[in-house]
């Protein structure tokens, strides 16, 4: 039907543009204000000329290139991971309430990140933090899985129970350790998760934008199967799904697209839940829009929430994970009020 | 000499240790309304699943024209056997067009948008079904009876040679039983679908079948037309009840419980 495809384009086009628009404003303000103009013609120059424009080593370029660009990419990757690690996730599950994090991800990224914090090792080198979140989401990815599987099947019910009793269990072992930590460590450990895209360092920045959007990209893939899917798991394979290798294949994937988010900016609470409701109750339940719909407006939202998070108390800045909560529980209230039918699900 | 669409041999599944299934034989033919009955544990879902295979067989084989559907791959057993579960659960609000367009699935290739041919099956799926005037209505909010002729809709657009309906209208009122029924049959004479029904409305079931089989502990009690299978003494075997059946041998059994 080609009315439904154009329906489908035109708010493609509306969301990509927010994006553009929302990027750059993200990249003009802050605690210094570069003025569009300069934003803009720096910008230009070094698109066009890449590599072989010399670097200005102005006060504008630095800030701009070498923070607020770096910034931006992490908003735009971490934002679309979480949405569409939701979008699966609640479609495979056919439960509103899951979140990229409810099964247990965040929980074992924060108990291993916790250690690292209170060890001291964590300022051995930089990296350690993203390092040992992202085995610690593996590890209780994996540990769910085991515990979840048997005779090579995944029932959904004790899939999802098993996350959350892994995610409990985390975050008793968190508040542990905290217990036992300084004041110090404390603060390291509150501020990584509350969520923020303080990472800066492009040479972590970019591969995991190229492993983030591999993943998005084949999430797309799969679009179809999380239609079947949403009927049910015997009516999936009754329209001819694999129904077991491609819950395997989606939950794999959705943990990974979380755990590699949550690695490098903390636990960003709310993109991934409630992107995808909006996306289905403004636009449509099809996973084919649904899908690209929510990377676009989780990356526009996240992006969003972080211009907030720097501007709103300048020079102090705040863990963006606390704005997306702020910020998103307004929106989403007023939009189940206004709505002149019943909210969709 | 008819074709032979669906040949159950042997067949043995259950789950966990128990055995449901014990032995079944079994042959439906191309352009058959056969229906299923036995009382409840007799192994008619279990049955069902094995032809879907949902669940695996433990020995025996079925045969879907020849072939052994174990090496059917999933995706062409949905383009050739659609089911109607006897609940559908409906956890995202699709218009009532695009969950009938999900039946195309089987056809669509990946990330794909349905092609105008699509949507012509839809239309007709929707016009046998009598839904067309639902399209634009949200599934969560049609009546039991508009739900399942949807569902039913939605199984058509599969454009399955082979329909298994599972207790399709038990949870309908009378009148809606007969027009779900009656839009089975019509699908069966006019376009020429084979069916599998399973229910426990034997009077409904053997006015509409042609051929039945009844079920008692996971193996086939008797089978044949209506009028050999429904009779005062095949039903005390089965039901264990005395009923009085109001039949000449001709027309179809009419069974009266007092």
């Amino acid at each position: 039907m080609p009315g439904k495809i154009s329906r489908w384009i035109s708010w493609l086009m509306i969301l990509v543009a927010l994006l553009i628009g929302v990027s750059l404003l993200s990249l003009a303000v802050g605690a210094v204000r570069i003025p569009a103009k300069e934003t803009l013609s720096l910008l230009v120059k070094r698109i066009l000329f890449w590599q072989n424009y010399p670097f200005e080593n102005t006060s504008a370029s630095i800030i701009l290139f070498k923070i607020r660009l770096p910034r931006l990419i992490l908003g735009i990757v971490v934002g679309a991971a979480l949405s569409s690690s939701g979008v699966i996730f609640q479609g495979m599950f056919r439960n509103p309430l899951v979140e990229p994090y409810t099964l247990g991800v965040s929980g074992g990224a924060a108990v291993a990140v916790c250690i690292m914090i209170i060890t001291g090792l964590s300022k051995t080198f930089s990296q350690l933090i993203p390092l040992s979140g992202f085995l610690g989401a593996i590890g209780a990815t994996i540990l769910v899985y085991f515990i979840a599987s048997s005779g090579g099947r995944l029932a959904i019910p004790t899939l999802l129970l098993t996350g959350v009793i892994v995610s409990f269990f985390s975050s008793s072992l968190i508040m542990l350790l905290m217990s036992i930590s300084g004041l110090e460590e404390l603060h390291g450990i509150t501020f990584w998760i509350m969520g923020n895209l303080q990472e800066t360092n492009l040479s972590l920045i970019l591969p995991v934008s190229f492993i983030l959007l591999g993943g998005i990209f084949t999430s797309f893939l799969f679009a179809r199967d999380l239609n079947a899917l949403s009927l049910g798991e015997e009516e999936a394979q009754h329209l001819g799904i694999e129904v077991e290798r491609t819950k395997k294949i989606l939950f794999v994937l959705a943990s990974l697209l979380a755990g590699v988010a949550v690695s490098v900016s903390g636990v960003i609470g709310f993109v991934g839940l409630m992107i995808p409701h909006f996306i289905r109750n403004v636009i449509d339940v099809d996973h084919r829009i649904l899908l690209p719909a929510s990377v676009i407006a989780g990356s526009t939202f996240l992006v969003g929430a972080d211009i907030v998070a720097r501007t709103i108390l300048s020079p102090r800045e705040l863990p963006v994970g606390i704005i997306t909560g702020i910020i998103g529980g307004i929106i989403f209230i007023y939009i189940i009020r206004k709505r002149k039918v019943e909210f969709r699900w | 000499m008819e074709e032979e669409l669906l040949k159950i041999k042997n067949l043995w599944s259950g789950y966990k240790e128990t055995d449901i299934l014990k032995g079944i034989n079994l042959v439906i033919k191309k352009g058959d309304f056969c229906g299923v009955v036995g009382p409840n544990g007799a192994g008619k879902t279990t049955l069902l699943k094995n032809i879907t295979r949902i669940l695996p067989s433990r020995r025996g084989k079925i045969f879907l024209k020849g072939r052994d559907i174990a090496q059917i791959n999933t995706r062409q057993l949905a383009q050739k056997i659609a089911v109607v579960p006897q609940f559908s659960v409906f956890w995202f609000s699709f218009t009532v067009r695009d969950f009938i367009l999900l039946g195309r699935i089987p056809y669509l290739p990946r990330f794909y948008l349905e092609k105008k041919e699509d949507y012509q099956i839809v239309e007709e799926a929707m016009e046998l079904t009598g839904t067309t005037d639902l399209r634009e209505r949200r599934i969560g909010e049609l009546s039991g009876g508009e739900r399942q002729k949807v569902v039913i809709a939605r199984s058509l657009a599969q454009k399955p040679e082979f329909l298994l309906l599972d207790e399709p209208a038990s949870h309908l009122d009378i009148k809606h039983q007969l027009d779900i029924l009656n839009l089975i049959d019509k699908l069966n004479k006019e376009e020429g679908v084979t069916i599998l029904m399973i229910s426990h409305d034997l009077n409904l079931t053997s006015h509409y079948a042609s051929k039945l089989i009844l079920m008692k502990e996971g193996m086939i009690f008797a089978r044949g037309t209506p009028q050999e299978v429904i009779t005062e003494e095949n039903i005390k075997k089965v039901y264990e009840i005395k009923v009085k059946i109001n039949s000449d041998g001709k027309e179809k059994p009419v069974i009266n419980l007092w």
